[in-house]
C-alpha cells in the first residue's frame, strides 16, 4: 500500500498543493481511504496527519469507509428536487435499510445524494456505478434495486 | 501616519495596522472571542465587527482584520453591529448552554438567549474559536490537533479521534481555550498529565525536583533546537 | 495537430487550409455527446452510425462529427444533418441505418423523428426553425455544434485562435484591458463584477508571479452551462485565458474544475495537450516572446469552493475555508500573489470581444448588462436545456417562448435564479428583462445562470427549506453567523413544514437574516438568507398557512398533507395497493380503494402509479 501511495505522490512531484488530487487517486486505487494510506500520504508528502484528516473529512468526495459493490448516487439538485427526487430518496433508504451516505452491512450497496449532476432534462436522475438512469420515479427505483439483487425489494408485501 | 475616526474620536494610526489594534491602543473596547495577541487574527467569531464608512460605502467588517485607511470612519456600536453581536452570542449560547464565560459575556452586553433556538445537548463547550488549532500549528509547530468535517459538524480534535502520536502534551491548547472545553488532568503528584486521551510522563526538574513539563515536549524541543534533552531538564524558576 | 504554429501568419494559413478542406455543402452527420445526451445512451447511437456508415462504405463520403451540448437537452438524442440542417430529435439508439438510407442517400425525411411544435402542431424540419433555437442568440454556445471538442483542427477551421493572434501581435496589454472594460464584460459566475477592472487591478498589483484562474467549480444545483462549455468547446475557454494572461502579465494559470465533471476535465485536458503541441501554450507563443501555461486542478466536492478565496485554499491543498477579502485577491490571492479569477463563461466571451470589438459587444444587451448570457432552464418546464439570450430578454420570453411553458398545463408559480444565493421571482415580474442590477433589485440575482421553474404544485416554504438545508450542508463552518445561524434558520423552516411553526417565526427569520447577511465572513453566508427572504417577501400567504393553519396549500409538506382516494375517479384497479409499502392503500378488485391515514407514510408511490388521477393529496 505504501509503495502505491509513494507512486501517486511522485506522479504529482511531491507537490503539497496537489493533496486533493493525490487523495482522489489514492481513493480510486483502494475504493476508499484506509487510515494507513492516509498516514503514508502524511509521511511522504510531509503534511501533518491532522491536515490530511481535515481535508479528507472536509470534502464530500472522500470516504473513510469502504464503498459498496453498487454505488448509487441520486441527484438532489434543485431541478430534480422540484420534480420529486426526495420521495425517491426516501424509497431507496427505506428499501436498503441505511441512511444517506452509508453502505449496507453486506457491502453490496452504497447510497449517497449529490448536489447536481447537470443532466436536468432527465431529472430525477439515479446513477448506478457511473451509469445514468433518467426519468426516475419510485417504482423504477424499486425495480432497479430488485434487479441488482436487493432482497426484499419485491412487489409483494411479504418478505 | 493615517488619520481615521473611531466613534467620533479622531485617531492617528500607522499604515498596516488593523482597526482592533488601533482601537485598543486608544482605550476603545471592542468585544472579541477568537482574538489572541500571539496569533494571527482569524475572523471566525464575528464579535469584533464594526461598521466602516469609506467614501460612500458602508460595510460591516471584522475589526481584527480590516486595515486602517485615511479618512475611514468607524462606528463600533452601530445598530447593525449590535445586531450581529447579539445574534452571535445568542447562537453560541444555544450551542454551548453550559458555558459560564459565554453567559457572563452575554449578561455584560445585555443579551438574552433566544428562546426559539433549542439548546444543543451534546455538552460541548467548544465555540470553534480556532485558538487551540492555531496555537498548535503556529506557536508550538506540532499540528497535533486540527479540524474535521465542515459546517455544523465541524469539530476540533485529534486525527481519526484517536490518540495523536504527534502531541507533545504541552497543554498550550488547554491554556489558550477560552471556554474550558479542552480538558487536561494532572495527577496529584504531578508526575503525569492526561490530555486528548493520552497520558504523558512528566519530567522532574534537575534542580528543585518539581514536575514541570512532559518528557515528550522536552524531546521535541531538543530535536528542534539541537540542545541536548538533559540540558532542558530545568524548570523556569530554577533557570 | 502536432506542428507548432510559429506566428500569426502561420496560424492564418493553417486556418485557411483547414477551412478549405471542409466543404460546408458536404453532407455531414452531427450528434451531441454531451453528458446529458450520453445519459440517454447516445454512445450506442454513435457506434450504430459508425457501423452503418462502414457497412455502406460511406465513411469517406459522409462527414460524421460528435460534438458537445447543443442545449436542447429535453430532446436528446439529437442528430443534425448538414448542409440543410435537418433536425432529428429523440432518435432511437438503432435508427442510424434508417437515417442514412432515407435522409442521406435519398434526401427523404424520417417523419417520426421530427420535432412537433406544440403550439401549432406542425412538424419542424430544420434546426433553425425549431422555436427553442429560433428565439435564442447563440453567440457563444452556438459554436458547440460546429466543433468536435477533441479536434483542435475543427476549432481552427472556424477561425479559432484568431483573437489570440490579433491580441498578441497587434495590441498592447493595456489596450486589451481597455477593450474589455469598454465592452463592460461582467462576471458570468454570479458576482457580475466588471472583468476589465479586475484585470486592470491585477496588472497593476505588486507581486510575482501573477496567476489567472478559471473557476469551473459550477456548484449551483441545476446549473450546467460551464460544464457544457468546457466539454463542448474547451479551446474557446483556453483562448480567452491566454488573451487574459497576456493582458495581465501572467505566465501561470489554473483551471479549477468540479470533481463531478469527468468529461469536461477529460476534454480540457486534451485541449491543453493539443494547445501545447501547437505552441499556443508554453514558451514564446506565436513567436511573440509571451509564455504562459495552464494546469488543471480538481475540486473535492464542496460548493463553497466556488467562492474565490475558498478556491485558492483548495488549490493550495487545504480545506476550502474562505478568508476575509478586505485585501482583494487581485493584490493577494493564490499563495498571497496577485490573482485574477474569472468564470468559464466569462473567459469564453473574451475572444469575441477582441475579435469583433467592444462597440459591437455593447450593441447587445442592456445599459448595465452587455452581451449574452447562457442560462440552464430546468425544473417544471417543457423544453429543459441550455439557452443563450441577449441580456434584457424577459423572463416570460425565456420561460414560455423558448422554454415552451409548464408541462401538464400547470400554472407558473415562480422562477428561481442565482442558485442557493439567489431568490424566487413570482409571476408579476415575468416581464422583467434579465439584467444583473434589475434581478438584484427584486431580491434575487443573476448568479451563474441557473433558472429553476416552479409551478402550482411546488411549495415555496419547502423550496426555502431545501435551499437553506443545502447551505447548511455546504457551509465551511468557520464563522458563527453562517455555521450556527443558517442551521437555526433551517431548523425553524423544518418546524414550519412539519406543522410546528410558531407565531413570530417569519419575523424572527427576517431579523436573523439581516444579522447573518451583515455578519458572515463570505458570500455563501451573506447570501444564504436570500431564498428565505424572497419567499417570505412574495409568498407570505404560504408561510401564514403553514404557521397559523398548519396547512400546506401545494400539498407537498408531508406532515401537513393527507393522501386519500377520489371515489369518483377510482376504478378499483388495485395498482396502488400493490405498490403501497405499508398496506395503507387497500381495497377489493374493481371496488373503490381507501387509504388508511394511520398507516400511510406519504411516500407518494400510489399517486405515482395511479393512471386515473384518483389520488388526492391535500
Amino acid at each position: 500500500m505504501e509503495e502505491k501511495v509513494k507512486e501517486i505522490i511522485q506522479y504529482y512531484q511531491g507537490d503539497k498543493s496537489y493533496l486533493v488530487p493525490i487523495l482522489q487517486d489514492v481513493q480510486k486505487e483502494f475504493n476508499y481511504l484506509p487510515k494507513d494510506a492516509l498516514c503514508a500520504v502524511s509521511t511522504h508528502l510531509s503534511v501533518p496527519i491532522s491536515r490530511v484528516y481535515e481535508v479528507v473529512t472536509f470534502y464530500k468526495a472522500f470516504s473513510l469507509k469502504p464503498k459498496g459493490r453498487y454505488q448509487l448516487s441520486l441527484c438532489l439538485g434543485t431541478a430534480c428536487h422540484v420534480r420529486g427526487a426526495e420521495l425517491i430518496a426516501g424509497n431507496i433508504t427505506s428499501l436498503l435499510g441505511i441512511k444517506e451516505g452509508e453502505t449496507t452491512s453486506d457491502l453490496e450497496f452504497s447510497f449517497e445524494t449529490v448536489g447536481c449532476l447537470g443532466a436536468c432534462a432527465l431529472g430525477p436522475v439515479l446513477v448506478v456505478n457511473g451509469e445514468y438512469h433518467g426519468h426516475m420515479n419510485i417504482a423504477k427505483s424499486t425495480k432497479i434495486l430488485k434487479k441488482l439483487g436487493k432482497k426484499g425489494a419485491t412487489d409483494d408485501d411479504q418478505d | 501616519m493615517i488619520n481615521l475616526t473611531i466613534d467620533n474620536k479622531k485617531i492617528e494610526a500607522e499604515a498596516g495596522q488593523v482597526i482592533l489594534e488601533v482601537a485598543r491602543e486608544n482605550g476603545i473596547v471592542i468585544p472579541t472571542l477568537c482574538s489572541n495577541e500571539a496569533l494571527e487574527p482569524s475572523g471566525a467569531c464575528r464579535m469584533c465587527v464594526v461598521e466602516v464608512k469609506h467614501g460612500k460605502r458602508t460595510r460591516v467588517v471584522t475589526s481584527c482584520l480590516y486595515p486602517v485607511a485615511e479618512g475611514l470612519i468607524v462606528d463600533t456600536k452601530s445598530a447593525r453591529v449590535m445586531e450581529v453581536r447579539r445574534l452571535v452570542l445568542q447562537l453560541l449560547l444555544a450551542r454551548c448552554p453550559e458555558s459560564v464565560q459565554l453567559k457572563e459575556m452575554a449578561e455584560e452586553m445585555g443579551i438574552n438567549p433566544e428562546q426559539r433556538f433549542t439548546p444543543d445537548t451534546d455538552n460541548s463547550k467548544c465555540i470553534l474559536c480556532r485558538m487551540c488549532v492555531r496555537t498548535c500549528e503556529k506557536v508550538v509547530g506540532v499540528s497535533a490537533i486540527g479540524f474535521s468535517y465542515r459546517g455544523s459538524e465541524k469539530s476540533v480534535g485529534t486525527p481519526f479521534k484517536k490518540d495523536s502520536v504527534t502531541c507533545i502534551g504541552c497543554g498550550a491548547c488547554a491554556y489558550v481555550c477560552p471556554s474550558g472545553h479542552i480538558e487536561m488532568e494532572t495527577t496529584e503528584s504531578g508526575d503525569a498529565r492526561k490530555i486528548w486521551g493520552r497520558t504523558f510522563k512528566m519530567k522532574a526538574c534537575k534542580v528543585c525536583g518539581r514536575y514541570f513539563a512532559p518528557e515528550d515536549q522536552l524531546t521535541y524541543i531538543s530535536e528542534k533546537t539541537g540542545v541536548p534533552a538533559e540540558d532542558l531538564a530545568v524548570c523556569i524558576s530554577c533557570r | 495537430m502536432t506542428t507548432k504554429i510559429k506566428s500569426f501568419d502561420d496560424l492564418k494559413s493553417i486556418q485557411e487550409r483547414l477551412k478549405a478542406g471542409r466543404d460546408p455543402k458536404n453532407p455531414c452527420i452531427t450528434i451531441c455527446v454531451g453528458t446529458g445526451c450520453l445519459a440517454y445512451g447516445t454512445q450506442k447511437l454513435v457506434d450504430n452510425f459508425r457501423e452503418e456508415l462502414a457497412k455502406r462504405n460511406l465513411a469517406d463520403k459522409i462527414g460524421f462529427r460528435t460534438t458537445g451540448c447543443h442545449g436542447f437537452c429535453e430532446r436528446g438524442p439529437m442528430v443534425i444533418i448538414a448542409p440543410e440542417k435537418v433536425f432529428y430529435q429523440r432518435v432511437g439508439l438503432s435508427d442510424a441505418g434508417e437515417i442514412i438510407d432515407k435522409t442521406l442517400l435519398k434526401g427523404e425525411i424520417v417523419d417520426r423523428l421530427l420535432y412537433v411544435d406544440p403550439a401549432t402542431g406542425e412538424k419542424v424540419v430544420h434546426e433553425d426553425d425549431v422555436p427553442f433555437y429560433k428565439k435564442q442568440t447563440r453567440l457563444v454556445f452556438g459554436l458547440n455544434s460546429k466543433v468536435d471538442p477533441e479536434s483542435m483542427e475543427d476549432y481552427l477551421a472556424i477561425g479559432g485562435y484568431s483573437a489570440l493572434g490579433k491580441a498578441l501581435t497587434g495590441m498592447k496589454p493595456e489596450a486589451i484591458i481597455q477593450e474589455v472594460i469598454k465592452a463592460n464584460l461582467r462576471g458570468r459566475g454570479g458576482g457580475g463584477f466588471p472583468a476589465g477592472w479586475k484585470w486592470d487591478s491585477t496588472r497593476k498589483a505588486n507581486g510575482d508571479p501573477k496567476y489567472i484562474i478559471c473557476n469551473a467549480d459550477e456548484g449551483d444545483p441545476g446549473a450546467y452551462m460551464d460544464r457544457s462549455l468546457l466539454e463542448g468547446n474547451p479551446h474557446l475557454v483556453l483562448e480567452g485565458m491566454i488573451i487574459g494572461a497576456f493582458a495581465i502579465g501572467s505566465s501561470e494559470g489554473y483551471i479549477y474544475a468540479r470533481n463531478e465533471y469527468p468529461l469536461a476535465i477529460k476534454n480540457i485536458t486534451l485541449a491543453i495537450k493539443q494547445a501545447r503541441e501547437a505552441g499556443l501554450l508554453g514558451e514564446n507563443i506565436l513567436g511573440t516572446g509571451f509564455s504562459f501555461d495552464v494546469k488543471i486542478n480538481r475540486g473535492g466536492g464542496a460548493f463553497v469552493c466556488g467562492e474565490s478565496s475558498a478556491l485558492f485554499a483548495s488549490l493550495e491543498g487545504r480545506a476550502g475555508e474562505p478568508r476575509a477579502k478586505y485585501i482583494h485577491a487581485t493584490d493577494k490571492g493564490l499563495y498571497d500573489k496577485p490573482t485574477n479569477l474569472n468564470n468559464v463563461e466569462t473567459w469564453a466571451n473574451v475572444p469575441f470581444i477582441i475579435e469583433r470589438g467592444a462597440d459591437w459587444y455593447t450593441s447587445i444587451g442592456t445599459e448595465g448588462s452587455k452581451g449574452t448570457k447562457i442560462f440552464s432552464l430546468v425544473g417544471k418546464i417543457n423544453n429543459t436545456g441550455l439557452v443563450e439570450v441577449p441580456m434584457g430578454t424577459t423572463l416570460r420570453e425565456i420561460v414560455f417562448d423558448i422554454g415552451g411553458g409548464i408541462p401538464g398545463g400547470k400554472k407558473f408559480k415562480a422562477i428561481q435564479t442565482g442558485g442557493p444565493s439567489g431568490g424566487c421571482i413570482p409571476e408579476k415580474y415575468l416581464d422583467m428583462g434579465v439584467d444583473f442590477d434589475e434581478l438584484t433589485k427584486i431580491g434575487s440575482m443573476m448568479g451563474s445562470g441557473g433558472m429553476i421553474v416552479m409551478d402550482e404544485d411546488n411549495c415555496m416554504v419547502d423550496v426555502a427549506k431545501y435551499f437553506t438545508n443545502f447551505l447548511v450542508n455546504e457551509s465551511c463552518g468557520k464563522c458563527v453567523p453562517c455555521r450556527e445561524g443558517v442551521r437555526r434558520m433551517r431548523d425553524i423552516l423544518l418546524d414550519i413544514t412539519e406543522g410546528k411553526g410558531r407565531e413570530g417565526d417569519g419575523e424572527l427569520l427576517e431579523k436573523m437574516a439581516s444579522a447573518i447577511i451583515d455578519g458572515s465572513l463570505c458570500a455563501l453566508g451573506n447570501s444564504a438568507p436570500n431564498p428565505v427572504l424572497s419567499t417570505i417577501r412574495y409568498f407570505r400567504d404560504e408561510y401564514r398557512a403553514h404557521i397559523e393553519e398548519k396547512r400546506c396549500p401545494s400539498g407537498v409538506c408531508k406532515a401537513l398533507i393527507t393522501y386519500s382516494v377520489d371515489a369518483e375517479k377510482c376504478t378499483g384497479c388495485m395498482v396502488c395497493s400493490k405498490v403501497c409499502p405499508t398496506g395503507a392503500a387497500s381495497g377489493e378488485d374493481k371496488k373503490v380503494h381507501t387509504i388508511d391515514p394511520e398507516k400511510c407514510t406519504k411516500c407518494g408511490a400510489c399517486r405515482e402509479s395511479c393512471k386515473f388521477d384518483s389520488i388526492i393529496v391535500r
